[in-house]
């Protein structure tokens, strides 16, 4: 088959066109209409002008909403590093017979939808939530605690739909680990814990730092939690996108703002690339 | 070597409550969905099947219940057809430029989903055309394309080259050998990349919601118009139903994959 050098090209076709027109060609499309204009009666006129970049860094308030979704993805980013090293440890150095069935269940949530398990911590935040209904059974308090619709709430929606990436991302890289390297160290007379800090957790770094990356692309480009589970005080970047687009019809703006979303994701990812290879990423979904 | 067993404990509690924290939400969405009072919350006031029969008669949830079905199913079936062979490709042969060419089919998976449902809107509006089921249809392509060729890549990877070459040097041609040889080897990958592709669009919500209308509401994007009022147990009865269909299908396949793969060997 090697003799037929068109072949390869030929079973591509169909997904490169693909790509092309219902990816390539549309996001270009937002670039160039960011520099239209918006006529007060609401139609867009062709234009080549940096007036809605100049709205987004007039005031305070726009780039106050981007600072906020780098500071909550960054926060996000720490939450799940911290709740998620330690089950990948415990996968990876767990001889359990239902280790399967144990990262079956941590690959569980990918099949749920994202909306259910946002609106799920409704049920356990609310004024009627199982958190206000245990601790007013209990007797701690009286009246139920407003836990909703601030940024803890949007936390933990966050977390809860990106824990299971980073989990997998770090499980992916320990597995890899030699574990003759870890008997040799103990053998050479390293505790336990030394042998975690000088073996196992510099080997793991390639995918923490994988799970890191897709953790924060993630989270920067995501409106449901802030939406569900924030206030009015919450909204991150991609709120923004979809007040201006879907609420306003703002088009030309809203596509200024999907740019400069675009843009921060891409120095992120090109400065990733550069120093770490992004070839990390993939692998952890290639496990389901 | 004591202290080191009680670290271990340590990690272990530690990983159980990682798993509470995560199941504790979709669990309370579960039973509070069979609870009979009209504000469902905790306490449970009862056991019912209230909420569900209520859904079964909601016909605005039905319709949107075989869009999403016919959705999904048409999207595994389109991406699969355009994402099997840009696999072989990938894993079979040798050219140049592979390796760009294999992460610009990945890069949906980079770009936000908000990104994309603006930017294909946006394409559509300039071609003057209405929102409509093709919309959704070709969006949710574009969406699951990524993740099914990483799925079928990494299944591919394991088939070998020999069964093929085999069935060509007994005399079959290019057509048979794909036929007979290789489709029915690739099949468990296909059909993984099936489910996945009809999970991811069963249940995405966040480009959906741009793209979607009036008419051609799928389900999640259904619960988000519900959830407007506050959240009710109809809510929690109706995310329970999807939690079942989109849960147990892969379950049941990888069980039935295991257990025909054990027969034949």
């Amino acid at each position: 088959m090697q003799e037929k050098p068109w072949k390869p090209w030929a079973l591509l076709a169909p997904s490169i066109t693909a790509v092309f027109l219902l990816l390539v060609i549309p996001v270009c499309f937002i670039v160039v209409y960011s520099f239209w204009l918006r006529a007060p009666t609401g139609a867009d006129i062709p234009a080549f002008q940096f007036g809605n970049y100049q709205k987004f860094f007039a005031d305070f308030f726009y780039p106050g909403i981007l600072l906020r979704t780098i500071r909550v993805s960054l926060e996000t980013v720490a939450l799940c590093l911290v709740m998620g090293y330690i089950p990948a440890y415990f996968f990876y150095r767990s001889e359990t017979r239902h280790k399967a069935a144990l990262l079956l269940l941590i690959m569980l949530p990918f099949w749920i939808s994202f909306i259910i398990r946002t609106l799920s911590w409704i049920n356990i935040l609310g004024d009627t939530g199982l958190f206000n209904h245990a601790l007013m059974r209990i007797g701690i308090i009286s009246e139920p605690l407003g836990l909703l619709y601030n940024e803890g709430a949007v936390l933990l929606g966050l977390i809860q739909y990106l824990l299971p990436f980073m989990i997998l991302n770090v499980y992916v890289s320990l597995e890899g680990i030699d574990k003759n390297l870890l008997e040799a160290a103990r053998s050479l007379g390293c505790t336990e814990w030394q042998a975690f800090r000088e073996v196992t957790l510099p080997l793991s770094l390639p995918g923490v730092s994988a799970g890191c990356l897709l953790v924060f692309v993630l989270t920067a480009g995501t409106y449901l939690p802030p939406m569900i589970l924030g206030g009015p005080g919450n909204d991150m970047i991609a709120n923004l996108i979809f007040k201006r687009v879907i609420g306003t019809l703002d088009w030309p703006f809203g596509s200024a703002i999907s740019v400069i979303l675009l843009g921060l994701l891409c120095v992120i990812i090109y400065t990733y690339n550069r120093y770490l290879g992004i070839s990390q990423i993939f692998k952890s979904f290639q496990g389901n | 070597m004591k202290r080191f067993f009680s670290g271990w404990s340590l990690i272990r509690l530690y990983t159980i409550l990682v798993y509470v924290f995560l199941f504790a939400p979709i669990v309370a969405v579960i039973i509070l969905s069979f609870n009979p009072e009209q504000f469902g919350s905790f306490p449970m006031k009862g056991f019912s099947f209230r909420w569900y029969v209520k859904l079964a008669q909601n016909d605005s949830i039905l319709h949107a219940f075989k869009n999403s079905m016919i959705l999904g199913s048409l999207t595994a079936l389109l991406v699969t057809t355009i994402g099997v062979p840009a696999a072989m490709a990938f894993v079979r042969y040798e050219f140049p430029g592979k390796n760009a060419l294999n992460t610009l089919l990945l890069t949906p998976i980079m770009i936000p989903e908000v990104v994309l449902g603006v930017a294909l809107l946006l394409f559509i509006r300039w071609l003057q055309q209405p929102k409509s089921f093709l919309l959704l249809l070709i969006g949710h392509v574009v969406i699951t394309l990524p993740y099914v060729l990483l799925v079928v890549q990494a299944r591919l990877v394991g088939i070998r080259r020999e069964y093929e070459e085999a069935a060509m040097t007994l005399g079959a041609n290019a057509f048979h050998t794909f036929r007979e040889v290789t489709l029915p080897l690739l099949m468990p990958a296909i059909l993984a990349g099936m489910l996945f592709a009809f999970t991811i669009s069963f249940d995405d919500v966040t480009a959906t919601l741009f793209w979607a209308t009036a008419h051609n509401q799928t389900v999640p994007v259904k619960i988000f118009g519900m959830l407007r009022n506050s959240i009710s147990p109809e809510i929690n009865a109706l995310g329970t139903v999807m939690i079942a269909l989109t849960v147990s299908v892969p379950l049941l396949a990888g069980y039935l994959s295991r257990r025909f793969s054990r027969g034949g060997s």
